[in-house]
């Protein structure tokens, strides 16, 4: 269910780290959790973050959320099929749906961060 | 906190997403999810539980007379198998509730009224009020709610499905009406002509322990026909898109129906009302406010609650918005100042950030195939149907 080469917040977003560049979205919990996403607000390149900031929002039919940087970086890339396809949030939440790529300022930050395994060991504890 | 009858059904549906609503727990959506629910009803059919919804029983001498106190709109006729859409307002003419009046006989009303207003209305039909204080006395009022369910049966297949299990004439129901005493599915039900979807459709009243067997009887029948379960999620995005006014957002006890853009269930050629002598006034100088709709200009939801402004200046507030699932576009029910321009633009605060909207033309969506024949002898056109 969760990648095991993400890195993922207790916000419920994950980061995926290459070399300085950080692709970040929201989990399979959380999009399951907003239900159906009608439109997703998203930075423009060149904002910058810092680690908590919010980023973005995500609107389902219901409700709106707030999405969170998990650590400091510049936006160098945002995900443009978003903009008509927000429903992708739902429907491949870990893959398609990836909503920016960021330059990371602090990598230290990244481990704050939870693993996949201990990530979902907090989602048992949420839910208990 | 309350379950309906229905509530067993749930669990064997997939995905059920329980919620508390009004003080019961309710099914927000099923395993499609709210935006695939909203679509079935559009194209086949959905049904829904909306047995929290309060049903209160007025029989009995001075029954229809004191309904027709009660109600801003005229009462149907006793025998004309009709139902009827009504505000309550109290004296000051601000809305209590918005129901449906369903005349079974000269003296024998059927009402529903909003789950989250049910204590509240029954306490204002209790008295002391004006009908009270001048002597009057009071039929008899039973509330039923708990003893009894109702299912609604939304979308263009609907009266397919519900002939499947029906041997009386839907097809020649029309629009607002309703048939009492038949059976579906071989159970014991009041079918009436109504809904709350902007589509065709029916709402099914029966004994509560009932229920459930109606319940399964139709998802069987109309799932090859494109039937699913719909939760409350749907039921809001499907009276949204069709511009029908929810109590507690485009109706609460602040806005008088006029305002709401309900005046045509509002007679002010009928005889004494809760409410008539404030509403004459506002009819006379015009209400303040108006409600419009809106359309997005900018990519963003508008929320209840969310400012409006033209330019520059405060004109209202939003009162239901988001995504028109059918239509395509963002939209919002808005409450504004009367002389806020249709022709100019709006721009809505979504969280600090003012997104530009346009005034359109309610409802956003409106159905093309009239499935319901209009009933041939109601003579007060707009009166039989909902907003």
């Amino acid at each position: 269910m969760y990648p095991a080469d993400y890195v993922y917040s207790k916000d419920h977003e994950w980061i995926l780290v290459e070399g300085d560049i950080g692709t970040i979205g929201i989990t399979e919990y959380a999009q399951h959790e907003l239900g159906d996403v009608v439109f997703a607000e998203l930075p423009k390149v060149g904002d910058t973050f810092e680690a908590g900031d919010s980023f973005g929002s995500v609107e389902s039919v219901k409700a709106v959320s707030e999405i969170f940087c998990p650590v400091a970086g510049e936006v160098v890339e945002v995900n443009p099929l978003l903009a008509e396809k927000p429903e992708l949030i739902n429907e491949s939440p870990h893959r398609e749906a990836w909503m920016i790529k960021i330059r990371i300022t602090r990598p230290e930050e990244l481990r704050g961060l939870l693993s996949a395994e201990e990530y979902a060991e907090y989602l048992q504890e949420q839910s208990a | 906190m309350n379950q309906t009858p229905l509530h067993e059904c749930y669990a064997s549906i997939p995905g059920a997403r329980i919620v508390d609503f009004a003080g019961w727990r309710l099914p927000l959506h099923f395993d499609l999810g709210i935006l695939a629910e909203h679509h079935a009803v559009r194209s086949a059919a959905g049904l829904f539980d909306v047995s929290h919804m309060g049903r209160i029983r007025v029989r009995g001498p001075h029954a229809a007379a004191y309904v027709d106190w009660l109600a801003t709109n005229t009462l149907p006729a006793a025998d004309s198998g009709r139902c009827r859409y009504s505000l309550l307002c109290a004296e000051d003419g601000w809305c209590i509730d918005d129901i449906v009046i369903c005349r079974l006989g000269e003296e024998s009303l059927d009402l529903v009224v909003n789950a989250a207003n049910r204590a509240r209305v029954l306490e204002w039909f209790a008295g002391p009020n004006h009908w009270t204080r001048s002597g009057r006395p009071l039929p008899e009022m039973e509330d039923v709610t708990l003893r009894t369910a109702q299912i609604a049966l939304q979308g263009p297949a609907s009266l397919e499905v519900l002939a499947a299990r029906c041997d009386a004439d839907l097809a020649g129901l029309g629009n607002y009406q309703f048939l009492p005493g038949i059976r579906v599915a071989g159970i014991p039900a009041l079918v009436s002509r109504t809904g709350y979807t902007g589509e065709d459709g029916f709402e099914l009243f029966v004994d509560a322990p009932d229920a459930p067997a109606l319940w399964r009887a139709l998802l069987e029948a109309g799932a090859p026909l494109g039937l699913v379960p719909c939760g409350l999620g749907a039921r809001d995005t499907l009276r949204f898109e069709a511009g029908m006014p929810l109590y507690g957002q485009e109706l609460d006890p602040g806005i008088n129906p006029l305002e709401a853009g309900l005046g045509r269930f509002v007679d002010l050629d009928k005889g004494e009302f809760s409410g008539r002598r404030a509403l004459e006034a506002v009819a006379r100088d015009g209400a303040a406010r108006k409600r419009i709709g809106l359309e997005m200009i900018d990519a963003a939801v508008a929320r209840t609650g969310f400012a409006v402004r033209q330019g520059g200046a405060d004109v209202g507030r939003v009162t239901s918005g988001g995504k028109c699932p059918t239509v395509g576009i963002f939209g919002a029910m808005a409450l504004v100042r009367r002389d806020a321009s249709a022709e100019s633009e709006f721009a809505v605060d979504v969280r600090g950030q003012w997104k530009r909207a346009r005034a359109r033309a309610l409802p956003f969506y409106r159905r093309t195939a009239r499935q319901a024949p209009m009933a041939a002898t109601d003579s007060t056109p707009g009166k039989g149907q909902r907003p």
